[in-house]
């Protein structure tokens, strides 16, 4: 099997990270397994992980009372998936739900939050990652919000 | 160009606002054929005519086939045609997609909404010449999964080991258990090769921009690029300027360009 390590060390999120790095994350991670319709995180709850999902399909939802539950973003193999352990006050804003059997990298936010605030430079190199995250996926909201395929 | 009369073979409702018709010439004369991503002029008697992308494969010309959706009047009173009715056909016009070109090369194709349909005949050639290209994608994006085109046939495609299907809608209800995100965030799933592939996009303009700025940071170059405009074609030929784009007619230059020799005129906001 496998180890975190080199699985991390992969990934197109912590390409360029220096090793001692890497092994402070390594230290705040562990594999996760989810079986279908199993919630990886819930709205309201205390936001201290970020997923790695390495195969399967994440539903990120939120609840309508008249509509039920509405899927606004789906994250799948590769992608990182959480930023609210990063910002105060460290609450979830949507529902996480596998939509099939989830493999994921589980990654301790608030042992590596400690981290971060004791080695700035790691701080930074996360910030700096997160930030391109942020950035992608507010993008991508900007262009789903301009329903462009509406008449 | 002769307007040549067709009967409606078959209709099919797609989704609730879009439709497919299938024609066949009423007399003898009919229509050449057509090379994918061409498009004809279809004419309902004494209502108008309307330019509409042919979606049918393109090594089976004898089926005509288009898919529209029903948005203004002519339109309208296509999707009431039946079995039997007949309308008129002019055509194929246009530039096609550059199948050709694309030999040898990685293909990416990215469509959203009714886009899928002028670049389902560029599919229908790929499959039909498939050891000519190497790894082929299709993504798809629609506004929800009701809106998605073909549904049966994305099926099948997405059965098949030469052809990775990725399909994304922008909002979903619970039951959805696809993809749920822009059509740009299917980029990354790709497999094919930045370094020697060539891209077909058709959808809103706005999504080809989002798109074109996705591929060009992956890696394609704009030469490799290619898009079908949409403007407001009449003639067909060229002539009476309602769909012309600074100095190109999309009807005769267009629909499809190559991204580079667009380049200037698309970021125009004047024209």
């Amino acid at each position: 099997m496998q180890t975190i390590e080199p699985l991390l060390a992969g990934h197109s999120f912590f390409k360029g990270l220096p090793k001692e790095h890497l092994k402070l994350i390594v230290g705040c991670s562990s594999n996760a397994i989810f079986n279908p319709e199993q919630f990886l995180f819930r709205e309201g709850e205390e936001a201290n992980t970020f997923y790695v999902i390495r195969s399967g399909r994440v539903q990120v939802e939120t609840f309508s009372p008249k509509n039920g539950p509405i899927t606004i973003q789906t994250a799948g193999e590769g992608d990182v998936l959480g930023w609210s352990w990063l910002v105060p006050p460290y609450h979830w804003r949507f529902d996480a739900k596998a939509a099939e059997q989830v493999r994921a990298i589980a990654i301790d936010g608030k042992c590596l939050r400690e981290k971060c605030e004791n080695d700035h430079n790691l701080g930074y190199e996360l910030m700096k990652r997160f930030a391109l995250i942020i950035a992608e996926r507010l993008e991508a909201t900007r262009f789903q919000l301009l329903d462009v395929y509406g008449k | 160009m002769m307007t040549y009369p067709y009967y409606v073979q078959k209709v099919r409702q797609e989704t609730y606002d879009t439709f497919t018709l299938e024609l066949k010439p009423a007399k003898e004369q009919e229509i050449g054929p057509f090379e994918a991503g061409q498009f004809n002029m279809l004419y309902v008697f004494g209502l108008g005519e309307v330019p509409i992308s042919i979606s049918g494969d393109p090594d089976n010309p004898e089926r005509l086939i288009h898919t529209t959706r029903a948005v203004g009047p002519v339109t309208q009173a296509m999707r009431k045609l039946r079995r039997g009715n007949m309308l008129g056909v002019r055509g194929p016009f246009g530039t096609n997609w550059p199948v050709d070109k694309a030999v040898g090369k990685d293909v990416m194709i990215i469509t959203g909404g009714i886009g899928l349909a002028p670049l389902r005949p560029a599919i229908y050639h790929i499959l039909n010449h498939r050891d000519d290209y190497g790894k082929v994608s299709l993504l798809y994006g629609a506004r929800t999964p009701e809106d998605l085109l073909y549904t049966k046939e994305l099926e099948k495609w997405g059965q098949r080991s030469d052809l990775e299907v990725h399909i994304s809608v922008d909002r979903a209800s619970g039951d959805w258990k696809g993809n749920v995100g822009v059509v740009t965030t299917l980029i990354p799933k790709s497999t094919t090769d930045p370094k020697n592939t060539l891209a077909m996009i058709c959808g809103p303009e706005i999504m080809m921009r989002f798109t074109i700025m996705d591929l060009q940071k992956r890696g394609l170059q704009n030469q490799d690029i290619f898009i079908s405009m949409e403007r407001n074609m009449k003639c067909g030929l060229g002539v009476c300027g309602h769909c012309q784009l600074g100095g190109v007619f999309v009807c005769k230059d267009g629909p499809v360009f190559r991204y580079d020799n667009l380049k200037d005129l698309i970021a125009k906001r004047e024209i």
